[in-house]
């Protein structure tokens, strides 16, 4: 059995809360963050079709690239950051261990 | 005159719930209007994942969700049920005898003796930009958010915004319909179908239109009608252009709308509901599927058909109270038709 991570989600400037997520379910950090009560809407459960989990990672462990379908969505949004990405295609392994993420606001 | 239509069971939401409902009422001999602000029925699964596989319906290992919507289609056919398609359901009022009136968008009157909210995560809006002035210059002063009839931006200078396929097909439509078209976008390429990025691209080099990269519209100008916008790049320089219409082009995002202001209990942008019938805190309107909140909610489309059925029965009691229901089984009765 893997160990669990931990994820950091900063709710307010200089204001992080911590989430312990197992790495053996195959889970991506949009299905954490919900399942942690996060305000998250994930029209497309996880499709990456619709942004509503777009984050912003602040720190942590280097990420893999994003693949087309997440960059193409990205594209559309009116505001990203150079950290920005899809929770739904951040897939929680070993390797994201200690990544610092910020929740965009609703419809960015 | 306005568009009065009566019926037993009014639907909020044509999405997958929604459409089960119609066979749920069926069964109980229930009529059925669905109203959706999306012109097609399907809810997400038409708007956002046709082709996308589903592995969790009941029966179906695998079944894409443009093919469980026309299933569902074909099963509510017999039921006949009515529907209006591209127009919201702005407010309702509930008349004395416990009856409802709903009023569309579009002037659409329904009178039904139960509503039933299956309006999945609300309905789809534009995705707004960031920008000062927005708001003050929607509803036909000069921000557009989609585009309905190309023919009204005829001869007009267009600012449109935004990098996805919207942006660019508009783009290349629009060349030929409007005096001065200006496609402003954050980036520096494209990652839309490469043959409209390719078309966008000739379009700039051929000087029939504009194209502003690494750029955003950060303010709209103008005295009750919009004028001009700022263009700022990503250097920080910025421009002043004059038009006549901005076009931010950033998709669709759903929210709950006027849903929230009808005076029902709302938790977390989802309406409360009662899991015996999955009745709201107003007496003969219910809420199911992905609208809905209670312990335990899965927001999953098997559960949302689940609720269809217990609502069904709820609304029924709701509409008949003297009634007595006995429940039938489809395999024993068929499934009537109305």
């Amino acid at each position: 059995m893997e160990e669990d991570i931990r994820i950091y989600v900063e709710e307010a400037p200089g204001q992080r809360r911590e989430i312990i997520a197992p790495t053996d379910m195959g889970l991506s950090l949009m299905e954490v963050l919900k399942a942690d009560g996060y305000d998250i809407q994930a029209t497309c459960g996880g499709m990456a079709l619709c942004a509503t989990c777009h984050v912003e990672v602040l720190a942590g462990p280097a990420l893999p690239e994003p693949q087309d379908a997440e960059l193409d969505m990205l594209e559309t949004l009116p505001v990203v950051h150079e950290g920005s990405r899809l929770s739904c295609q951040i897939r929680l392994t070993p390797c994201v261990d200690g990544l610092v993420v910020r929740l965009a606001p609703t419809g960015a | 005159m306005p568009n009065t239509i009566s019926t037993d069971i009014c639907i909020i939401g044509a999405g997958p719930v929604g459409l089960f409902a119609v066979f749920e009422a069926g069964l109980l001999k229930l009529r059925c209007h669905v109203v959706d602000a999306l012109p097609q029925p399907g809810g997400q699964l038409s708007e956002i994942y046709p082709k996308k596989p589903i592995y969790d319906i009941p029966g179906f290992p695998e079944i894409l969700a443009g093919d469980l919507v026309d299933n569902l289609m074909k099963q509510i056919k017999p039921f006949h049920p009515t529907f209006t398609l591209g127009e919201r359901v702005e407010r309702f009022a509930k008349l004395d005898d416990g009856s409802f009136q709903l009023f569309t968008t579009d002037g659409t009157e329904i009178h039904c003796k139960a509503v039933a909210i299956a309006g999945g995560l609300g309905s789809f809006e534009p995705r707004k930009p960031a920008v000062e002035n927005l708001e003050n210059f929607e509803g036909g002063k000069g921000v557009h958010y989609m585009v309905r009839d190309p023919e009204s931006f005829r001869d007009k200078k267009i600012v449109i915004a935004g990098g996805g396929d919207s942006a660019l097909d508009w783009t290349n439509f629009l060349a030929n319909v409007a005096s001065d078209v200006t496609l402003v976008h954050r980036g520096t390429t494209f990652r839309g179908a490469a043959d409209s990025a390719e078309k966008v691209q000739k379009l700039h080099e051929s000087g029939k239109i504009r194209l502003v990269l690494s750029s955003n519209v950060t303010h709209l100008h103008g005295n009750g009608t919009l004028k001009e916008v700022t263009i700022t790049g990503n250097d920080g320089k910025a421009e002043t252009v004059p038009l006549d219409c901005f076009i931010p082009l950033f998709g669709l995002t759903p929210k709950l709308g006027p849903i929230g202001e009808w005076g029902l209990e709302i938790e977390n942008d989802a309406v409360k509901v009662n899991t015996l019938d999955y009745s709201t805190s107003l007496p003969g309107v219910f809420a199911i599927g992905d609208i809905n909140t209670y312990p335990g909610k899965l927001k999953l489309i098997l559960c949302g058909f689940h609720e269809a059925a217990l609502m069904c029965q709820g609304a029924f009691k709701y509409i008949f109270p003297d009634k007595k229901y006995t429940l039938k089984y489809t395999t024993v009765n068929g499934a009537p038709s109305m």
